[in-house]
């Protein structure tokens, strides 16, 4: 294939142009999110002063701990000082650790990216495989039995597919270890054991979707008079599918992708809990049992950019994939 | 005897239908070409000439199979190929030239990726003599600035150019059999008429056998040395070029042939009433925002006026992109105009639909070219028609019931069609229901867009008769748009020819019988085939215009002006062009001199 990014400089400032456009964009998102998940973290019944002293303590103790939180001032005075912080790189102090959540984050944050990343390496071929394998025998025997195997995928919840996969690889085989803790100076076997079947769930979640969604833009294509045409050139099925069909089914595909990827973060708490796993979406679920406001917005702003960045890379490469966009 | 290069005999492929049974596309047809001859395979569609040419490649398309016959390229027995094989002599020995370029090229890879790319895949050439030998094919096709026009996407250019780039493809492997699979069938004629040059000047010169797939007899005599006439899968007469024009023996060649020449028809007597039905006064429309001049940002139509009486047919004629449909939906209301009016019956029409009344919507309706799609699929025939008969007319019931009937006699279709879904019935059938519809509202004006233009020959010039009756019966006015000039001069009173959203030319139909008329009239006019062996000209298409100074704001001169065959330096790249009448009774916008004009269609026959 050749490169397709050879547009030229009114193309590449084009894009530069469309890129600044929708970094802007997504800080107004940012922004209004931020007030959304502020009004609901607000309206969650109870708050850390509550939690923290539990059904013992007098409305006098709870009303002293709640002023020296800082959680009696309004509404609006208490969101402005948190959005100033955070512009500031500043998310606050968690009330219930008493440490700065920017230090708390940075623990767990590395630890989500990681799982999504092996996640992503194992299902992104593994998904893009399954379509095209599909959409090639459009029809056939491997499509349909692709078909019922992504189907049942889909429907299978993932506690389910974590608990199975405890009791098979941890508990009767004993191959692998059912907490997946990764020491800090851990060799590769020692990774490969403790992410096998967090990925492995993973990956079963999320695989189906993106190779469906290949799966429907390939067959779009394969149907177009270019690809007869390419027949008709003595391509081989392989050239055919790799330097025709994909440059235009890829737009679709990565949208998909970055879809399913922006799951893995914070949709991964049922398996991070099943593992034990120290990720980024246990720690919401903390947070929001203990009703330990920062914590639980600054998680919620993590989720949102993510999910924004990767919703632009993915119009990034759509828009790189189709000469149409790009040059006009 | 030398064995032919070609041989097709008995050959019989077969499709499956959706409802599971099988249909015999392609019947017991045999044939044979000559080495460097160009045979033709002519037929409706439906003919199985497509089928036919793609079985020389080995190909058939998903759903059908070669059941019986054999197809000999040389010694070879293509039928008896595997994929391997086959894949060898696809782009290598046989080479394919699609219908549609524009659907047939890639559009996410460059144009040169995409020639050169047979004579890669099958190890003939290295990259740098490949793009050297597709940048020789490229100037041999009449291709503006060979060099460089490979490094361009699809979109960005022509549907004539990518034709020939198309052309390119197939030459650059040096095949010894193209196909050509309708390849102008998609152009305008001007276009059509360089792309057919270059197609066979490129063929001659390389003495490469050829098969050559149209639905257009005359098209076809000017390419073919053999033609082949289908009908539904069959064969049914096979000749000499010249002797399937001059002594057709079979009926439907005949039929073919009759239906490529329109009859012309003839309006009811001249009526003089002074007021007429439809008056468009300096219409000026487009897209985008409208500046203080009242001229849009992308103008599409600018500054036209004509009148229609009742019963009188206008013809709309010009390429694509010239704004024959852009000026329907204007006067229809679809698209506010920036500046002028529109008068029906003496009043004036509010510009958008907001402020139009219902009457003033039944009054004009539009038939659309592509009646699959402006048809509902989910609903009966009887269903949409009754939708106008209750919107407009009130009627329901059993008195909707009879107008159903009545309708669908009118546009001679069988009553019980009306319980039918429309996905059922052929295209023509289609278009006529599409046609009912309008008639169902009782409309004083028709605006036909391009209705013949998605039909075969025979079917279309039937659409065409149907036109004329209504006309000269029930006196409703129509708008026809067409790009075909032969078509609008069968049946319509007045003609207007757009270029570019001018009308550049515009009189009764008596005046375009004879020059003279505007430049690019008489170019459209010489564009079109006709059924004579000698017509095409020579050389690669690419024709030469009169030098002209630096054209520099193109906006305030004449639109045809780059095109223009008999552009005289310091009076046409000056200023805009003046109104003038002729004698013979057009008015057109040009600045030669009515004795200047008269030599030009003349200029235009003899390139």
């Amino acid at each position: 294939m050749a490169s397709p990014i050879s547009a030229g400089s009114s193309g590449t400032r084009k894009i530069a142009i469309m890129i600044a456009g929708r970094i802007g964009l997504a800080f107004v998102t940012l922004f209004l999110v931020s007030l959304i998940v502020f009004a609901i973290s607000d309206l969650l019944p109870g708050d850390a002063a509550q939690e923290a002293l539990g059904q013992s303590a007098t409305p006098a103790q709870v009303a002293a701990l709640r002023h020296e939180m800082g959680l009696d001032r309004p509404a609006h005075v208490r969101f402005g000082g948190w959005i100033t912080g955070l512009a500031g790189g500043d998310a606050g102090t968690s009330l219930v650790a008493n440490m700065p959540v920017g230090e708390i984050i940075s623990q767990r944050l590395p630890n989500s990216l990681l799982l999504a990343a092996f996640t992503a390496l194992v299902s992104v071929p593994l998904a893009l495989s399954i379509g095209i394998a599909s959409a090639m025998n459009r029809g056939g025997r491997l499509d349909r039995a692709l078909n019922i195997a992504t189907l049942s995928m889909v429907a299978l919840p993932e506690f389910l597919v974590a608990t199975l996969a405890v009791l098979i690889f941890s508990v009767h085989l004993r191959w692998l270890p059912s907490i997946s803790m990764v020491p800090e100076d851990a060799g590769w076997g020692e990774m490969f054991q403790s992410f096998a079947m967090p990925v492995g769930a993973l990956t079963v979640v999320v695989v189906a979707q993106m190779a469906r969604m290949t799966r429907a833009a390939v067959v779009d294509q394969l149907d177009r008079p270019y690809v007869e045409m390419a027949l008709l050139k003595g391509l081989s099925r392989r050239a055919i599918i790799v330097s025709h069909v994909l440059p235009n089914a890829v737009g679709p595909i990565v949208n998909a992708m970055a879809l399913s990827m922006s799951y893995l973060l914070g949709g991964a708490i049922i398996v991070e809990t099943i593992f034990n796993y120290p990720g980024l979406a246990s720690l919401m679920v903390n947070a929001v049992t203990s009703r330990d406001m920062p914590l639980l917005q600054a998680c919620a702003m993590i989720f949102c950019s993510v999910y924004l960045l990767l919703m632009l890379i993915a119009d990034v490469v759509a828009i790189l994939a189709n000469p149409r966009l790009r040059t006009a | 005897m030398t064995p032919a290069h070609v041989t097709v005999a008995g050959l019989t492929i077969e499709a499956q239908t959706d409802d599971g049974s099988t249909l015999v596309i392609v019947d017991d047809v045999s044939f044979s070409i000559e080495k460097g001859q160009v045979l033709a395979l002519i037929g409706e569609s439906g003919s199985g000439k497509t089928t036919i040419a793609l079985s020389l490649l080995g190909h058939v398309r998903p759903g059908a199979r070669i059941v019986g016959g054999s197809v000999r390229l040389g010694d070879q027995e293509i039928t008896a190929l595997d994929m391997a094989q086959l894949r060898s002599l696809r782009g290598n020995r046989i080479a394919y030239v699609a219908q549609s370029a524009a659907a047939a090229f890639n559009p996410s890879r460059t144009v040169m990726d995409q020639v050169i790319e047979p004579a890669l895949a099958h190890r003939i050439m290295q990259r740098p003599a490949a793009q050297a030998k597709a940048v020789a094919l490229f100037g041999a096709l009449g291709l503006p600035n060979p060099g460089k026009i490979g490094e361009r996407y699809p979109h960005q250019l022509s549907g004539g150019q990518l034709q020939r780039l198309m052309a390119a493809m197939a030459l650059i492997t040096g095949p010894e059999l193209i196909i050509f699979d309708e390849p102008t069938t998609a152009l305008d004629v001007t276009t059509q008429i360089g792309v057919l040059q270059a197609f066979r000047s490129a063929v001659r010169d390389l003495g490469t056998t050829a098969v050559y797939v149209s639905h257009d007899l005359a098209v076809v005599a000017q390419m073919a040395d053999h033609i082949v006439v289908l009908n539904k899968g069959r064969i049914r007469e096979a000749g000499t070029t010249d002797q399937i024009l001059h002594a057709p023996r079979d009926d439907y060649t005949r039929t073919l042939m009759a239906a490529a020449r329109p009859v012309p028809t003839t309006g009811p007597a001249e009526s003089d009433t002074a007021r007429p039905l439809l008056q468009v006064d300096g219409l000026t429309a487009g897209y985008g925002k409208v500046d203080a001049r009242g001229v849009p940002a992308i103008p599409v139509l600018h500054d036209l006026s004509f009148s229609l009486q009742r019963g009188e047919i206008l013809g709309v004629i010009g390429e694509s992109g010239s704004g024959k449909s852009t000026l329907a939906r204007a006067i229809a209301g679809l698209l506010p105009p920036a500046r002028g009016a529109v008068r029906l019956d003496g009043r004036t029409l509010p510009p958008g639909l907001a402020g139009r009344c219902r009457d003033q919507f039944r009054q004009i309706q539009i038939v659309f070219q592509n009646a699959d799609v402006a048809l509902n699929p989910a609903h009966s025939v009887g269903e949409i028609l009754r939708r106008p008969l209750a919107f407009y007319h009130g009627l329901r019931g059993t008195a909707a019931d009879a107008r159903v009937a009545e309708l669908l006699d009118r546009t001679r279709l069988p009553g019980t069609l009306a319980d039918r879904r429309c996905t059922d019935l052929s295209g023509g059938q289609k278009q006529r229901v599409n046609l009912a519809r309008a008639l169902a509202a009782g409309p004083d004006l028709i605006l036909c867009d391009e209705v013949t233009s998605a039909l075969d020959t025979v079917v279309g010039a039937a659409i065409l008769d149907l036109l004329a009756e209504l006309r000269q019966e029930l006196g409703i006015a129509m708008m026809f748009i067409s790009h075909d000039i032969s078509t609008v001069r069968a049946i319509c009173d007045d003609v207007m020819v757009l270029y570019a959203g001018h009308a550049v030319d515009q009189g009764p139909r008596s005046a375009y019988a004879a020059p003279p008329s505007h430049p690019y009239t008489d170019m459209l006019i010489a564009s079109v085939p006709e059924m004579r062996t000698d017509w095409l000209p020579d050389g690669a298409g690419a024709l030469a215009l009169p030098p002209i100074g630096g054209i520099d704001d193109s906006a305030a001169l004449c639109s045809f002006l780059p095109r223009c065959p008999s552009r005289i330096t310091g009076r046409c790249d000056r200023a805009f062009p003046p109104h003038r009448q002729l004698l013979s009774g057009n008015a057109i916008l040009c600045h030669l001199e009515e004795h200047e004009l008269r030599g030009s269609r003349q200029h235009a026959e003899a390139r």
